[in-house]
């Protein structure tokens, strides 16, 4: 049952017809795992925390730098906090209906498994490629539903990814590209706004798996977001039958895969 | 048919609606729900609400000085 403070609370998403009371409960029943509390995690967390996601997990082992403000202001007041952390004092601020783990350290392949097996949903919100593909590999092993975002400068890029069912992150980028050929944020440059977009996207997208709209997400689609020219564009993908992680001819997270191109 | 009501005296819009909602939400299909309303707004708003969530509306009566029943009937399948 919603008590009174809750039904004030959502009230203006329990009157859309598609959510109502049946979907505020499954949100507030819902598990959704961050890994990463940066520009991307930033903008979902606030979004996850206010729609009342019943439990948010935030992973990131970075400390809150000044130059990462302008685009992860949930962070206020946090310099030099680990971004888990800081990003729990957030959403416990915001929201005291959503149960928060912090998990302040970084993934790697020996703990990836382990980290996403209670949720029920997963947002990648790195920014690099052995994280990206360490992510996807695993939420295809471990069957759960994943929505990845990259941004870089201007643009930035969606998909949400149902293991078993639609195309995965290796369907589409079978490795990384050569070390050195694709500048990082630190390097390129990033507009806020960018990742306040594509974060919350990523947001809507977990909201929409939670709350059953199966046929309306951007599975199979890769959204591809020009924020300078404001062009969207959605462009089909399949799924690779000769994908090795989602074909299921690689088992399991071979830890030495996931340095360099990332190629299995 | 069971029948239900909500005392909504002292609420107002949205909570009127929304709290309706809710309780359409818990009973039977085809199930009756009578609503009382001291918020004169929410007379309109309310019947609006609940009819375009495809709810039927058998009455709106006023019962008292600032006081009114709505009457839903539940949408069935």
């Amino acid at each position: 049952m919603l008590n009174d403070e809750q039904i004030k609370r959502y009230s203006r998403q329990i009157i859309i017809p598609e959510i109502g009371g049946k979907g505020q409960k499954k949100l507030l029943k819902a598990k959704v795992l961050v890994i990463g509390a940066g520009g991307l995690g930033s903008a979902a967390i606030q979004y996850l925390a206010g729609a009342g996601v019943g439990t948010l997990g935030i992973v990131d082992g970075d400390k809150v730098d000044i130059s990462n403000l302008h685009r992860q202001p949930i962070h206020v007041g946090n310099l030099g906090e680990n971004k888990a952390l800081s990003a729990k004092k957030f959403v416990e601020t915001l929201n005291p209906d959503v149960r928060v783990d912090t998990y302040p350290f970084n993934i790697d392949p020996s703990n990836i498994r382990e980290l996403i097996k209670k949720y029920d949903v997963v947002l990648d919100c790195t920014d690099n490629f052995s994280s990206r593909f360490l992510i996807n590999d695993a939420c295809v092993l471990e069957r759960k539903p994943l929505v990845h975002a990259a941004v870089l400068r201007f643009e930035g890029q969606i998909i949400t990814i149902l293991p078993g069912e639609s195309a995965c992150y290796r369907c589409l980028f079978r490795r990384a590209p050569p070390p050195g050929t694709t500048p990082s944020c630190r390097e390129a440059g990033i507009i806020g706004m960018a990742t306040g977009i594509l974060g919350t996207l990523q947001a809507m997208e977990a909201i929409k798996i939670i709350l059953g709209f199966k046929d309306k997400l951007l599975t199979n689609t890769l959204l591809y977001v020009d924020l300078l020219t404001m062009e969207f564009t959605k462009m089909k993908v399949k799924r690779d039958e000769n994908c090795p992680i989602c074909s299921g001819k690689v088992k399991e997270i071979i830890p030495e895969k996931y340095v360099d191109r990332c190629e299995l | 048919m069971k029948k239900y009501q909500l005392d909504l005296r002292g609420e107002v819009c949205p909570y009127t609606f929304v709290k309706t909602k809710l309780k359409l939400e818990e009973i039977e299909e085809n199930s009756i729900l009578e609503v009382i309303l001291d918020h004169e707004p929410a007379v309109k708003d309310v019947p609006r609400s609940v009819k375009e969530e495809g709810h039927e509306v058998l009455g709106v009566e006023k019962i008292g000085e600032n006081l009114w029943k709505i009457i839903i009937r539940k949408k069935g399948k």
